[in-house]
């Protein structure tokens, strides 16, 4: 059973009105922006369930773009956060949407580049401020955000996950979970670390052969 | 290592220790925090509760919408002019869950416990028994720890979030880790703090999160004075001798599947209970 510190029941410090639908939402759109790159022009957020139908009302919308904004939970900013967003010239846009069976405080995030790429996330608020990420452009994933996370994509060989974990026991990080799945050959891997995340790490670990991605974000 | 609340009254015989010592013993060992880091951690968790717990007892505090605010300084000036009927225990802890209510429906910093739409009751159970039994606030810090036990096998064996299981896992649980935390702090038993929590649990089960205009405020706040005083009673009950017929373990598992049987319009949706009254929906219409 997966285990909470109290700090997880009795947290977090935030700015109000609701824990799933404005510290939760702020969490979801902080690391979505962690793992977007950065220079966005425009952000959508696609609303499902309690998410769509309230979102004014618990100012999920101001969470939400305080997060893209890069702003924690307790930040007395939050409040602001349209505004600041219209001031920086990021275009928000909020569409309410049933995005199948999912949680019912889900959101997805779409950041919109220049060059008509995008990237998304999808989080949902599973209570007390606490989210899971369930998706990242389309790889199927579960992680908190609790921890230094890696997501790393990879051609599925023998050798590689031993590769992977001897560069971060070097780097002095220890594991706290992994998953590793497989889909025709590629393997996605997820790994929850107890140390803080640092780029050279990421680095030595993209400039393996078999890496076709690496993303990492430290907690949040 | 606890998962449940058997588990739980297991370790604190076996270790003959308080919930809180074993709750602390346990975020030692997972954060590798120091034992004076952690309770220095938790102290900053104590200043923010008591700062919204007494922020709008001298001044009408009025959330963003507009719609609500100003209670707890009534129910404080009451309190302080009046006879009244509960009495000024029971009012001021009434008053100072409506204060930290009020604060977080103005987008202000409050701690949620363990969501923010019910953080109004902790922070006011524990202010309460700090005046009643003469307590200091490193006790209350103790205090949160055990709260925070009950909260965790809550969230781990259930749900604490309005939109999945109703108010019941909200306030409901809310009240329970509240009066777990002052059956310890008046001395009672393991068994007797788990009794309290099965008891506030029991009291609200199957209450819905019927949020009018989807906002946290109304009937939230009431429900956060109401969650105090449910807290309160479940203790008394508990150190009276009181015993929970169904032991809390079963009491989660109930709570849990009343939640999932509940329609989505009763869950933070807005769309039943008094959100769903001719006042709720012209409240909604005017914002």
């Amino acid at each position: 059973m997966k285990n909470f510190s109290v700090f997880d029941i009795l947290g977090p410090v935030m700015i109000g009105p609701s824990s799933s639908h404005t510290a939760g939402a702020a969490r979801i759109g902080k690391i979505a922006k962690e793992l977007a790159k950065d220079s966005f022009y425009k952000v959508t957020f696609y609303l499902h369930g309690s998410f769509a139908k309230t979102y004014k009302g618990h100012g999920t919308d101001k969470a939400l773009v305080a997060g893209i904004l890069g702003m924690d939970p307790s930040d007395e900013k939050i409040r602001n956060s349209l505004e600041i967003a219209k001031e920086k010239g990021i275009d928000i846009e909020f569409i309410e949407e049933n995005l199948g069976y999912v949680h019912p405080n889900t959101a997805k995030v779409v950041f919109h580049y220049k060059n008509e790429d995008s990237f998304y996330i999808i989080g949902s608020s599973v209570g007390g401020g606490n989210v899971i990420i369930t998706n990242i452009n389309g790889t199927e994933i579960e992680f908190t955000g609790n921890y230094s996370t890696i997501l790393i994509k990879y051609k599925d060989k023998k050798g590689i996950i031993s590769k992977i974990s001897t560069i971060l026991s070097n780097h002095d990080m220890n594991i706290a979970n992994m998953k590793v799945t497989r889909d025709n050959k590629i393997a996605t891997m997820l790994v929850e670390l107890d140390n803080p995340l640092e780029d050279h790490t990421i680095k030595e670990i993209s400039a393996l052969d078999e890496i076709l991605y690496i993303t990492g974000i430290n907690p949040i | 290592m606890f998962n449940t609340g058997s588990e739980l009254i297991k370790l604190c015989k076996e270790q003959k220790k308080k919930i809180s010592q074993i709750v602390i013993d346990k975020e030692m060992e997972n954060s590798g925090l120091k034992y004076e880091e952690l309770i220095e951690k938790m102290k900053k968790i104590l200043v923010t509760m008591k700062e919204s717990a007494q922020y709008s007892l001298d001044k009408e505090v009025i959330s963003v919408s507009k719609l609500t605010g100003g209670n707890a300084k009534k129910v404080e000036d009451y309190k302080n002019n009046h006879k009244t009927i509960c009495g000024k225990l029971l009012n001021s802890a009434m008053a100072m869950a409506l204060s930290t209510s009020e604060v977080n429906a103005s987008m202000g910093k409050i701690v949620a416990a363990p969501t923010a739409g019910a953080s109004g009751i902790l922070p006011a159970a524990l202010f309460t028994v700090k005046e009643r039994l003469q307590l200091s606030d490193d006790d209350l810090v103790l205090g949160l720890f055990t709260a925070a036990g009950i909260g965790e096998i809550v969230v781990k064996n259930a749900t604490v979030s309005g939109a999945e299981g109703g108010c019941q896992a909200e306030c409901g649980v809310a009240s329970a880790m509240a009066a777990a935390a002052v059956v310890e702090l008046a001395g009672g038993s393991v068994e007797a703090s788990l009794n309290a929590a099965s008891f506030s649990i029991i009291n609200v089960m199957g209450l819905v999160c019927d949020p009018v205009a989807g906002l946290v405020e109304f009937p939230c706040s009431i429900r956060n004075a109401s969650g105090v005083a449910n807290a309160l009673i479940s203790a008394d009950l508990a150190l009276a001798g009181v015993k929970s017929f169904v032991p809390f373990d079963e009491v989660v598992e109930a709570m849990y599947k009343v939640g999932k049987l509940m329609p989505e319009s009763l869950k933070e949706t807005a769309q039943g209970g008094v959100a769903d009254t001719k006042t709720g929906r012209e409240a909604w219409k005017r914002l």
